[in-house]
């Protein structure tokens, strides 16, 4: 009490803990999801599937189908491609990356079970339904390429012929100096770890509507995405519609975490759709559906090795990657860019120079694998911090101190990888001390060991990390990807002085409009209720990257900022004309325009207002008020702003039967500057809850012959209340000196290692059986067997 | 298709009377029919609780009931729960504390909620936790849901909200 913080001044809102303005909507249910919307004569569609999960389509019978109730069209993949020119997700920067092209429903074969074959549009989706069950689908069914080294294996049945094999993409990272260090390093440790296929289960499926206006030949659609202008580009540039006759409106969004920002067939095909129909056409995927047509996130098979010297200082790694994809690469932003950032993370908070690493992506028989909350960094954090614990093993070192020889000094940056990632500033030490206090470490360790007298068996485990956050153009647009990473925003005053900002990042719920209406009003001066955020929307807002890979506060944020203090310029120029005094004697507090150095009020922001909008003539002769300022801004400098952090897990293993309990789970992140710490906590714990649930529950199981076998809710298993521990969080705040802002992401930090912790913990907590584990979800199966009970 | 039936019943508060096909699931004939889209619905099959209402002082799911068989009940949806402001407090609570994200689970959230502090006592995190475990939420993590059903809890129990005790029953089905 009595001390003066930032926080005490007028309008300071940037690091203030408040509540987001447009959550009440929410709460009331109010909200305007996509799945909600009725547009007038608007019609439904439902998809016959293939039941195989490689195929050639011999005939397609629709006759039936055509005459039943409500019926309105039946298309299938030829139909489409007369509308629609095909894609391919490659992108130039991954050498030698290739993938088939592809269309809104196939033509001639499916390559996944439960690929979508025939459009079906009624005027409800029963009636779509009903009759999508009355067509008839004659396939001829191939062997299905589902193991990753089968489909490697040079007699394996290549699923696109025109390219070879089933290799997507080769790549590797040589430092050189490997082999002999292994060959004479004091100790190596190695592991095969398995990493399973999950989904992002968003509560809100994949939804979408397509409304073609023939008479004006316009698209608008409203749709459940986090990057609206990446879908207007596709759609005009696929359907051939100019761009500025495509409105994409993504509204309230019932969960993405990089799921929606990926172009699906079914979705594709809704455009061209409505295009034949000039209705509305919606699309809702149902549970079901979206288990066998949402990407698929990891699926890696990783080998990796670690040397180091006799005291436990880390010398090298060398890395083997595996990865399957489906049956071609995702579409815009491919699927090589999981592998790729998984063989360029590995090691990345520990000083050693010498890395190898071989990454192969693979082409399968099943649903796409492509970018998911925290890509690829789960993967990286989760091998890499296994080897540190088993390199702290054979050292005779603890998790903490092995860490704290091996990671990279605070004050050591800038400083690169040895993939050549470029660190601006991290804070790995501070953060390892902060959680360290915050667990009281020793305390739970002398528990342990208590414990396991008693045959209860706790485990404790460690992962720190780096994140990838803020990308520039490095990260999709060298590839030749048309994905913006700069963003816009415009920031008017309305005549009552209120403020309204438009802007390019998207809200999924995260708090974006929050954050950028705490921005606005701290540089502008005004207060944060008199602020409206407006996004989503091509129409409405400039054109930008929206909301990816941890950008919207870095990013956004900073968009914000520099626009905000461009008004308030102009602000002060038509203030200092009406007042007759100079710009800089003046400020704007709270509305006001006040004196610069003293507070004093002078005249209200609603005023100058008025007379600028009503009143121009009696302004001095000249003055042209600005009060609409539209700002761009796309990052420079570093080409990503890196985050780092640690978590800690603590848990409890029953022995006999395999069940963990998650006691609970602590995390340090240094996002830089944290905005609104209330929403910044948010965004890692449920962060972390996605990260336990695949360390846990989540795996999309496959049979041999390429089949789904729990794609259902109550077959796959996601993190409920009552498994989930609370979780505590710490912050350490290094800004980036590359923006004014200084904020970086933080959305994927919870997912990045909270698998890896936990494994660790896992492995902590089986010591004195000497069993381990590798692989997760870590099932009571797998747990047992790792016991060796089963 | 077969032929339409009639259901009447009351919707928070108001009687509606429709003729819809016997297949429509009272979810859909809310969120189609009766266009009270804040019922959700997220798996369809009883498992994510995103569809729960409250029918005749019990909370169901409405993905698994059919309209037809709310033929007669009194239902009561979050938007009517909102209007008559029983659970002001809880939504208060939830919005201070950040308990939702994208909000799509959140109507089912209040209503296992509004259920749980509907019995008597004050529960633990662990109850409240277990009285979630048929409501997902993929944004969240939980424990901010959790916090803010246990401040609810303990205001109403010392008083700092005059609530008019309320019986609603769990889940049913
Ligand atoms: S929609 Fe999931 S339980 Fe009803
Ligand atoms: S807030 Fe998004 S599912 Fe709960």
């Amino acid at each position: 009490m009595g001390v003066l913080t930032p926080l005490d001044r007028p309008n300071s809102y940037i690091g203030r803990s408040v509540p987001r303005p447009n959550a009440k909507r929410l709460l009331a249910g109010r909200g305007r999801y996509v799945t909600d919307i009725t547009l007038p004569r608007m019609l439904h569609v439902a998809y016959v599937r293939s039941p195989y999960a490689h195929a050639r389509i011999v005939s397609i019978d629709a006759q039936a189908a055509r005459k039943m109730p409500g019926v309105r069209l039946i298309a299938t993949g030829e139909d489409l491609a007369k509308l629609c020119t095909p894609w391919v997700g490659t992108m130039d920067h991954f050498k030698g990356m290739k993938s088939p092209p592809q269309l809104p429903l196939p033509i001639d074969k499916v390559v996944w079970s439960g690929q979508a074959v025939v459009a079906v549009v009624a005027d409800t989706r029963a009636l779509a339904e009903d009759a999508a069950e009355a067509v008839y689908i004659e396939f001829d069914e191939l062997p299905a390429v589902v193991d990753i080294d089968a489909a490697r294996d040079p007699s394996a049945p290549v699923i696109s012929p025109e390219l070879g094999s089933n290799l997507c993409f080769h790549g590797k990272i040589d430092t050189g100096g490997v082999e002999d260090i292994f060959a004479n390093a004091a100790h190596v440790v190695e592991e095969e770890f398995h990493f399973g296929r999950h989904t992002a289960v968003t509560m809100e499926p994949r939804a979408i509507i397509a409304d073609y206006d023939v008479s004006e030949a316009k698209l608008t659609v409203h749709h459940a995405t986090q990057t609206p202008y990446q879908f207007q580009d596709i759609y005009a540039r696929h359907y051939g519609i100019p761009e500025s006759s495509v409105r994409v409106i993504a509204p309230d969004i019932g969960g993405s975490f990089g799921m929606k920002l990926h172009m699906y067939h079914e979705d594709m095909a809704v455009v061209g759709l409505s295009m034949m129909l000039g209705r509305p056409v919606k699309y809702v995927a149902d549970r079901i559906e979206s288990f066998v047509s949402d990407i698929h996130a990891r699926d890696h098979r990783v080998r990796a090795r670690m040397a180091a010297d006799t005291d436990g200082n880390i010398l090298a790694m060398d890395v083997e990657d595996v990865t399957g994809i489906g049956a071609f690469s995702a579409y815009p932003r491919t699927s090589v860019v999981e592998g790729n950032q998984v063989y360029r993370l590995m090691g990345a908070p520990y000083t050693f120079r010498n890395y190898r690493a071989d990454l192969q992506v693979v082409f399968q028989n099943k649903v796409q694998m492509s970018q998911y909350r925290a890509v690829g960094h789960p993967v990286a954090c989760t091998v890499t911090e296994r080897l540190v614990d088993m390199i702290a093993e054979k050292t005779a070192h603890d998790v903490f101190d092995i860490r704290s020889r091996n990671m990279i000094a605070d004050d050591a940056y800038p400083c690169t990888s040895p993939t050549g990632y470029q660190f601006e500033a991290l804070s790995h030490h501070a953060c390892l001390a902060k959680v360290k206090a915050m667990m009281n470490y020793d305390g739970l360790r002398a528990e342990q060991a208590e414990l396991r007298t008693k045959g209860i068996h706790r485990g404790i485990g460690i992962a720190t990390f780096v994140e990838i956050t803020n990308p520039g153009p490095a990260f999709y647009g060298v590839g030749g990807a048309r994905i913006s990473s700069q963003d816009g925003a415009i920031v008017k005053i309305t005549p009552a002085g209120d403020v309204h900002c438009s802007i390019s990042v998207t809200e999924l719920g995260q708090g974006t409009e929050t954050i950028i209406g705490q921005i606005v009003a701290e540089h502008l001066g005004v207060d944060r209720d008199r602020i409206k955020v407006m996004t989503g929307d091509t129409d409405t807002t400039p054109y930008g990257g929206a909301t990816y890979a941890c950008r919207g506060a870095g990013i956004g944020g900073e968009t914000a900022l520099q626009a905000a203090k461009k008004l308030k310029a102009n602000v002060l120029a038509v203030a200092a004309a009406i007042l007759q005094d100079e710009p800089d004697r003046l400020d704007v507090q709270s509305g006001w325009i006040v004196e610069a150095g003293t507070g004093q009020q002078r005249i209200e922001l609603s005023e100058i207002a008025r007379i600028a909008y009503f009143r121009s003539d009696t302004l001095p002769p000249g003055t042209q008020a600005q009060l609409s300022v539209a700002h761009h801004y796309a990052p420079q400098g570093y080409p990503f702003a890196f985050t780092n952090g640690i978590q800690a897990c603590h848990l409890e293993l029953d022995v006999e039967t395999g069940l963990v309990k998650i006691l609970k789970l602590w995390v340090v992140e240094d996002c830089g500057r944290v905005i609104n710490p209330l929403l910044v906590d948010e965004q890692i714990r449920g962060g972390v809850v996605q990260g336990l649930g695949a360390a846990f529950f989540e795996e999309c199981v496959y049979g041999d012959n390429g089949q789904l076998t729990n794609g259902s809710l109550a077959d796959y298993l996601v993190p409920m209340a009552v498994e989930m521990p609370d979780i505590e969080i710490g912050h350490v705040e290094t800004l980036t000196l590359d923006t004014q802002l200084g904020a970086k992401g933080v959305g994927e930090a919870g997912t990045a290692a909270a698998s890896a912790a936990a494994l660790n913990a896992i492995n902590d907590a089986m010591k004195p059986f000497g069993g381990t584990i590798a692989q997760v979800p870590m099932t009571p199966a797998r747990l047992l067997k790792a016991l060796g009970h089963i | 298709m077969s032929d339409l039936v009639n259901v009447t019943m009351t919707v928070n508060g108001t009687e509606v009377s429709h003729s819809i096909a016997p297949r429509i699931t009272l979810a859909d004939f809310l969120r189609q029919t009766l266009e009270l889209t804040g019922t959700h619905t997220g798996c369809e099959m009883g498992v994510c609780g995103a569809c729960l209402v409250i029918l005749d002082g019990r909370v169901v799911h409405s993905c698994l009931t059919y309209a037809v068989q709310a033929s007669g009940a009194a239902i009561e949806t979050v938007e009517g729960l909102s209007e008559r402001t029983a659970i002001a407090d809880l939504q208060e609570a939830f919005h201070q504390r950040n308990a939702l994200q994208c909000g799509f689970c959140t109507p089912g959230m209040l209503m296992t909620a509004h259920a749980l502090l509907s019995q008597p006592g004050v529960p633990t995190r662990e109850e409240i936790r277990d009285a979630l475990s048929g409501n997902y939420c993929r944004c969240t993590g939980y424990e901010a849901i959790v916090d803010a059903i246990a401040k609810v809890a303990r205001d109403r129990d010392a008083g700092v909200i005059a609530q008019a005790s309320e019986e609603v029953g769990a889940w049913a089905c």
